[in-house]
């Protein structure tokens, strides 16, 4: 299977791995996918005062297209809002990504891995 | 591009080059061995019958059978077919029910899902979890109405080796015809079809040093195995396989099989050190485990999984090496192994599995840069998994709701 | 010695093996397999498609790679045997379509032959005539191996279209010796093989419509598309491929030099032995492919005498050279078993020369007198 240069990049040069404290007021984080499936995913946001994300980080299990998928969001969603960031569609990601059939729930996963950590970020702030 | 290092013998082998230069002289002009072997009014034709017939003999030589015993196919896959097929219609008033095993090569599996649609019942043996069938079960599945037993003789993906003389025995105690496909197995470790009471053998040439397109089935004569030909035309091969005879193809098989019997200790002995270098290279890698019995199996065979990386990404990382995960007949999709998820490995291992197989052309030097590598990359992608961070946490990760995707 | 069975095989090109040798050395990867040298064979694979598709005029997508022409005949039928029905199949037709004709008939379908003309062509207000509602499949040969005779497939095809019956077409022996064009042709299935175009043995194709089902003959990798199980063959393919690729582009220079030869044979033929009898003379023939019978004389005595000679002839279908019994070909036209039983095929090659047939000729006066010299003896 040949990936893109661009799925290529990320998963050699991966940005933004790591991990924020969960119990910071300020983060939230979402985790989707299941080991038996192939491919779970860590995304974490840390979001400012005004609501802008101000950083991200992730960390994934699964193959090189969901590897950089989740990369790439994290450099995405750094400096929008977390209604902005809502938006981001997974075709976005796979267009990007250049992402064949068989890879397009790679970047599902990271749209709803984007989703899983702002309503994360919002639970906490409920109240 | 820099050559990857080789490490899927057993998905197919280079030629050697012996092999090779034998074949060459079938093909070109220059040596006039081109004909075709069932041309009988010239030299031609003649050359060409003269020379399958001593690959005939090497081939029958390393199972210890009889050159008459021996059907040209072209490869594992058709003789696994012929096989099967061609018994279950020859005696398919004596019985319709067949035994095999779940961890079978596809070319079995899918062969008997089709006998299936055509009235046939299978059963099929879930092996032990070291890989290897138990006789109990299979002696418990044995019925009135069986006319075949089908087990390969060593598995594709895990290199377990069968108890073929035990369940040969049980077979020819029950009168009960016994296929054993031996594309992985021959040339490894040794093959005696008397001794084994086997009754017909499917063997390829391209998994031991020879051409791919070619291979061979053993039909049994004494007692006689009938089967029913799934290839018809000009009567080649005692009416069991037509189609004109593929004279340079058949040459290297035979070639490679003389070689094999003559080298197969030194084969042998080579790939188990190989295998002992790569086994203890990477022992210190946290986490992983070895797919299959260890004692019954071929020596240059080793699947292993590494807990908590994918498999695919593994690959991926490791494409300075040629290897594969799972078979390489169904690597072209994503599903975890059937052979690994039939040993009962959970789909997190089988999906982290990769098969380490080599041979007479791989170097100490391979086996090095390998675990070099392992090391290497295995570390990168689990300082990248969340799973590795939850595992050192000491999360049970079988505790955890996933969400479904 | 010389060569003049080129029906029954030829010669691997020498830029073909070529091609071949990296694929059998360095390049040995198992196309299934999703690393670097997997993907190289893979791509090879693909390769080779178009080259066999561009050939015949068809789609790389509608090739399916086989190990021969036996077995593209078998997948043929056998593939279309989803319930019994009847099948019709020309009454000249090769060893390896009959075979799976018989086993089919054995499952239960009805087989008619479908008769042809003393010239050995079909027949074809007969066939069309015969034709009815059971009628499920027809196979026509492209052109006879035995012969050389052209067949009317093309007006076949287009009377099975209109009925809504699938038709077959082995074309092993037409194929790189004159046009064949499977997209104008109509018909939805079409076998090749490569080592009758000077590419290697072992290798073949069946080129199937892709809106028909095809049931697979080998179970097992989900190789070809589901289609054909089994390790491809790359090396072979490879070959195959650029044989084809040779054949297309050699077509009209390759088949000039044949009518050129053939026409100096036939010449002289006439000239020096004029009792010879030369089948299907009075239509289009395959250009390399002459079929005749000296009255009088056994076929596999003067062959015997040939090979001696250092000439490499043959009384017909290698298939079926083991019996001893004239071709069911000419006797499908009426020929008298006398006469054919004197029948020997002469099938010329690319690399034949005008000395070759200067040659041949010479040797058949030579051995035709020797031969008809010792029957007046024993006769006397």
């Amino acid at each position: 299977m040949a990936y893109s240069d661009k799925v290529l990049d990320h998963y050699e040069n991966p940005r933004n791995v790591g991990t924020f404290e969960n119990d910071d007021e300020a983060v939230g984080t979402g985790m989707v996918g299941a080991p038996a499936c192939g491919d779970v995913m860590r995304l974490q946001i840390k979001v400012n005062d005004q609501g802008i994300i101000e950083d991200a980080c992730f960390k994934t299990y699964g193959c090189g297209s969901a590897i950089a998928s989740s990369s790439l969001v994290t450099e995405w969603v750094k400096g929008k809002t977390l209604d902005d960031a809502a938006q981001i569609k997974n075709s976005q990601i796979a267009e990007e990504l250049a992402l064949p059939p068989v890879k397009i729930h790679c970047s599902v996963l990271a749209e709803d891995a984007i989703k899983a950590a702002i309503s994360d970020y919002k639970a906490k702030h409920q109240g | 591009m820099k050559k990857p290092i080789y490490l899927d013998y057993s998905a197919t082998t280079p030629v050697d080059p012996r092999v090779a230069k034998l074949m060459c002289s079938y093909l070109t002009p220059d040596d006039g061995l081109f004909g075709n072997a069932a041309s009988r009014s010239h030299q031609y034709g003649w050359d060409a019958e003269d020379a399958i017939d001593t690959a005939r003999k090497h081939v029958a030589n390393l199972i210890n059978a009889n050159p008459k015993e021996i059907v040209w196919t072209s490869g594992a896959t058709e003789s696994d077919n012929l096989a099967i097929k061609g018994v279950a219609e020859f005696y398919a008033k004596k019985g319709k029910h067949i035994i095999t095993s779940k961890t079978e090569h596809k070319a079995v599996l899918d062969t008997c899902r089709n006998l299936e649609r055509f009235g046939y019942d299978v059963t099929y043996l879930e092996p032990k979890s070291d890989g290897l069938i138990d006789l109990n079960e299979l002696e418990a599945a044995m019925r009135e109405d069986t006319i075949l037993v089908s087990i390969m003789h060593v598995n594709n993906e895990i290199g377990v080796i069968q108890d073929i003389p035990s369940i040969g025995k049980l077979c020819r105690a029950r009168k009960i015809l016994f296929h054993v496909d031996a594309a992985q197995s021959a040339g490894k470790t040794p093959i005696d079809v008397e001794a084994m009471n086997i009754d017909l053998l499917s063997l390829s040439a391209h998994k031991i040093y020879g051409p791919k397109g070619i291979g061979a089935l053993y039909v049994r004569r004494k007692p006689r195995v009938r089967l029913e030909a799934q290839m018809h035309g000009g009567g080649h091969e005692r009416g069991m396989r037509s189609g004109t005879l593929a004279t340079h193809q058949i040459v290297g098989m035979g070639e490679a099989f003389r070689l094999a019997a003559e080298e197969l200790e030194q084969d042998y002995a080579h790939a188990l050190k190989l295998r002992e270098r790569l086994l203890k290279g990477v022992s210190d890698i946290e986490e992983n485990y070895i797919n299959g019995d260890m004692e019954r199996r071929v020596p240059h065979n080793l699947n292993i999984s590494f807990n908590y990386v994918e498999g695919e990404s593994l690959m991926m990382a490791l494409n300075e090496l040629a290897v594969s995960s799972g078979s390489a007949c169904t690597s072209a999709s994503l599903e975890p192994s059937y052979v690994l998820r039939a040993l009962g490995r959970s789909d997190e291992l089988a999906h982290s599995s990769i098969r380490f197989s080599f041979g007479r052309f791989t170097t100490e030097a391979d086996i090095d840069r390998a675990i070099e590598l392992l090391h290497q990359k295995i570390d990168k992608l689990r300082s990248l998994s969340p799973l590795w961070d939850m595992y050192k946490d000491g999360v049970d990760l079988s505790t955890v709701q996933w969400t479904a995707h | 010695m010389i060569y003049l069975d080129h029906n029954a095989t030829t010669p691997l090109d020498p830029r073909v093996l070529k091609a071949m040798l990296p694929w059998l050395q360095d390049r040995y990867g198992n196309p299934s397999s999703r690393h670097a040298l997997g993907r190289q064979a893979k791509a090879a694979l693909e390769l080779a498609r178009e080259q066999v598709a561009a050939l015949v005029n068809a789609h790389p997508s509608q090739v399916i790679f086989t190990s021969g022409g036996t077995e593209a005949n078998n997948l043929a039928l056998k593939g279309r045997a989803m319930a019994p029905g009847r099948l019709q199949v020309s009454a000249i037709e090769h060893a390896s379509l009959l075979g799976p004709a018989r086993a089919m008939q054995r499952e239960g379908w009805q087989l008619d032959r479908l008769p042809v003309d003393s010239q050995g062509m079909l027949d074809i207000e007969a066939a069309v005539a015969s034709l009815n509602d059971e009628t499920r499949l027809v196979s026509l040969m492209w052109a006879n191996n035995e012969t050389g005779a052209i067949q009317p497939v093309a007006a076949m095809a287009e009377c099975c279209r209109s009925r809504g019956i699938v038709m077959h077409s082995d074309a092993v022996q037409a194929a790189g010796k004159i046009p064949v064009d499977f997209a104008s042709s109509g018909v939805q299935l079409l076998s090749l093989s490569a080592h009758k175009i000077y590419g290697p043995k072992g290798v073949g194709a069946l080129v199937v419509d892709k809106s028909l089902e095809l049931l697979p003959l080998l179970d097992g990798g989900g190789q070809e598309r589901n289609r054909r199980g089994g390790t491809e063959n790359i090396p072979a393919i490879v070959g195959f491929g650029l044989a084809a690729e040779l054949a297309r582009l050699e077509l009209p220079q390759r088949s000039l030099q044949l009518e050129h030869l053939r026409g100096r044979l036939e010449q002289q033929l006439a000239q020096q032995l004029p009792q010879a009898v030369i089948f299907s003379s009075g239509i289009a023939r395959l250009p390399n492919t002459v079929f005749l019978a000296i009255p009088g004389l056994d076929g596999e005595t003067l062959i015997m005498a040939m090979d001696r000679e250092g000439i490499a002839l043959s009384s017909g279908s290698a298939c079926g050279s083991a019996q001893n019994e004239p071709s069911p070909v000419l006797r499908a036209m009426g020929v008298a078993t006398e006469l054919a039983q004197g029948a020997i095929r002469i099938s010329l090659g690319k690399d034949n020369t005008e000395q070759d047939i200067d040659r041949l000729v010479a040797g058949l006066c030579t051995q035709v007198q020797t031969l008809q010299g010792m029957a007046a003896a024993t006769a006397w």
